[in-house]
């Protein structure tokens, strides 16, 4: 009973936190009534199978396309395959050691065990607790729903590295940061016995996990990388704009599967993360126009797509913490930010981030994961109780995006040097000259 | 013999054509070009880097035409093209040696 009182325990004092003990919660009830054994309602099963492949939409062709139109159409291919290729290899290794070392039985609080290596015991009939007490859904369900979330903050780390990293070496890569970096940081986040899901950190959907560890990972690996032939001397303008608000368009559809999704069931808290992920995604996007308006510039069509995303990173934390106001203060913050982190803070430290996954995801989700220490106010329109004492929140919250930075970079640097020692890390400068579409994948994007 | 061939604003190709139809001229050679004269290129922007483009989008038209057509030709291109702004481009006159139409062999003005 340990386990399930420390996530009793954790979700008293965060309030709708996230994920708990879902496979001890499970055992628990497996073990102990099997006679009253809780059946997964029809509903709750339906909605998170529907937002488990609308995380792929964000993905396969979202991510994809956000990203390649952004680079040059000599590396459009590249980029889409890397994305697709780098999500589809996360896929495997979830199930093979992710799922176990997040989700497993026991372990600590850093990982879990290892006895659900393989997804040794789970059959049709294992469920996995949601926040209420007594409603489960299908425990394959849980694993895929997760699995999309580990295959998506894999491909979002690519953004900064594309147009001269090697295939091999993305793929080398994948595979030692999600076993050093992203499972242990899921574990830490969304486990009931992870470090800071006992802190009481707040994050409905993945700001630290995903979008402030994908950020910061992105930033070490671009600085280990080094960059592009000509940057920043020689334009590089995006190829498509076109295909980029496309991506766009299904990152927004997708993230709702995401964030609604992240309630783990379809009831108030998943219609709460809803109307907040259009919201506070639709400030971000207007804010950044009018930032670039303030800037002197035309408010541009980039500048909306860009803006929806760091509000969709931004609001991604606080999906179910917030209210819809506090949600569109905070995009909008975001926002301003991100346009300043991308548009100033890069020219000045001169750093390569090609398509900006730190200036949007690290920035948007360090935002968002503070921000969210502050929305949570009942004062505020959020959902958190009358005796929500926002500074001591504020001090938990810094210290999860501070562990997180802290995790990531290590770990980054690590994986990026294995798969720099396996594989060379760099295509050659004919290679990168020439484009990786032909150099790495020996096609053309357009004939 | 004459080629004429006339740098022009793409939004003014299809002004340039009809004038030159009723001209009774038989056909002419597109093309899609780049370059740079006294017209400044554009600022394009994404997301605060800023590119000068130094090469602005023209269109190339080609005619070639009898000696006594020519005169009128390049009038009526001069006027058609014209828009009173920098940048409308310009038209060059160069003698032809020789024209062969490749089906029957014909050569010299009947080839036109």
């Amino acid at each position: 009973m340990s386990l399930l009182t420390t996530y009793r325990g954790a979700a008293m004092a965060a309030g709708l936190s996230l994920l708990a003990a879902a496979p001890a919660w499970a055992q628990e009830v497996a073990t102990t009534a099997a006679a009253t054994a809780p059946v997964p309602d029809k509903g709750d099963t339906a909605w998170m199978m529907t937002a488990t492949v609308l995380v792929l939409l964000m993905i396969l062709p979202g991510l994809a396309l956000f990203y390649g139109g952004l680079a040059r159409s000599k590396n459009m291919l590249s980029v889409m395959t890397q994305v697709g290729a780098a999500a589809a290899l996360a896929m495997l290794v979830w199930v093979m050691w992710g799922y176990t070392m997040a989700f497993g039985d026991g372990g600590n609080a850093i990982i879990s065990g290892f006895n659900k290596a393989f997804l040794a015991g789970i059959t049709p009939d294992s469920m996995a607790a949601t926040f209420t007490d007594g409603v489960v859904i299908p425990e394959y369900v849980f694993v895929s729903f997760q699995m999309t979330f580990a295959a998506i903050t894999t491909a979002l780390v690519l953004g900064s590295v594309v147009e001269r990293i090697k295939f091999s070496a993305v793929m080398v890569f994948a595979v030692v940061w999600l076993t050093i970096v992203y499972f242990p940081i899921a574990h830490m986040v969304w486990a009931g016995n992870g470090y800071f899901f006992g802190l009481g950190a707040l994050d409905f959907a993945g700001g630290t996990v995903v979008h402030i560890n994908a950020g910061v990972s992105a930033l070490v690996a671009c600085l280990i990388l080094g960059k592009r032939q000509g940057y920043p001397s020689e334009p590089m303008p995006p190829h498509s704009l076109t295909l980029t608000g496309v991506g766009t368009g299904l990152l927004w559809v997708g993230w709702f599967g995401f964030n609604a999704g992240s309630a783990l069931e379809a009831n108030g808290s998943a219609g709460l993360a809803m109307i907040n992920t259009f919201v506070a995604t639709a400030s971000a996007g207007l804010f950044w126009m009018i930032a670039e308006r303030l800037a002197g510039h035309k408010a541009s069509a980039l500048g909306f797509c860009s803006g929806i995303i760091a509000g969709l990173v931004a609001v991604t934390p606080a999906a179910g913490n917030s209210g819809p106001f506090g949600a569109i203060v905070l995009g909008a913050v975001a926002s301003v930010l991100c346009f300043i982190a991308v548009s100033k803070l890069k020219p000045m430290f001169g750093y390569d981030d090609s398509l900006d996954a730190f200036g949007i995801h690290g920035i948007g989700g360090m935002i968002g994961a503070i921000g969210t220490g502050i929305v949570y106010a009942p004062g505020l329109g959020g959902p958190g109780g009358a005796d929500f004492d926002m500074a001591g929140q504020l001090l938990v919250q810094i210290e999860a995006v501070l562990a997180t930075i802290v995790w990531a970079s290590v770990g980054t640097a690590i994986a990026i040097f294995v798969a720099k020692l396996l594989t060379g890390l760099r295509v050659s400068p004919d290679v990168e000259q020439v484009g990786l579409d032909l150099g790495e994948h020996g096609e053309r994007a357009y004939n | 013999m004459k080629l004429i061939m006339a740098i022009i604003k793409p939004f003014k190709l299809e002004e340039v054509r009809e004038a030159l139809s009723g001209l009774g001229v038989a056909g002419m050679t597109v093309s899609e070009v780049k370059g740079f004269g006294r017209q400044k290129g554009q600022t394009e922007i994404y997301r605060g880097a800023e590119y000068t483009t130094n090469m602005v989008p023209k269109v190339k038209i080609e005619v070639v035409c009898d000696d006594a057509l020519t005169a009128r030709v390049v009038e009526s291109i001069q006027q058609a093209a014209n828009s009173g702004a920098i940048g409308d481009g310009k038209i060059f006159v160069l003698d032809v040696g020789q024209a062969v139409r490749i089906r029957t062999g014909e050569t010299g003005e009947t080839a036109l």
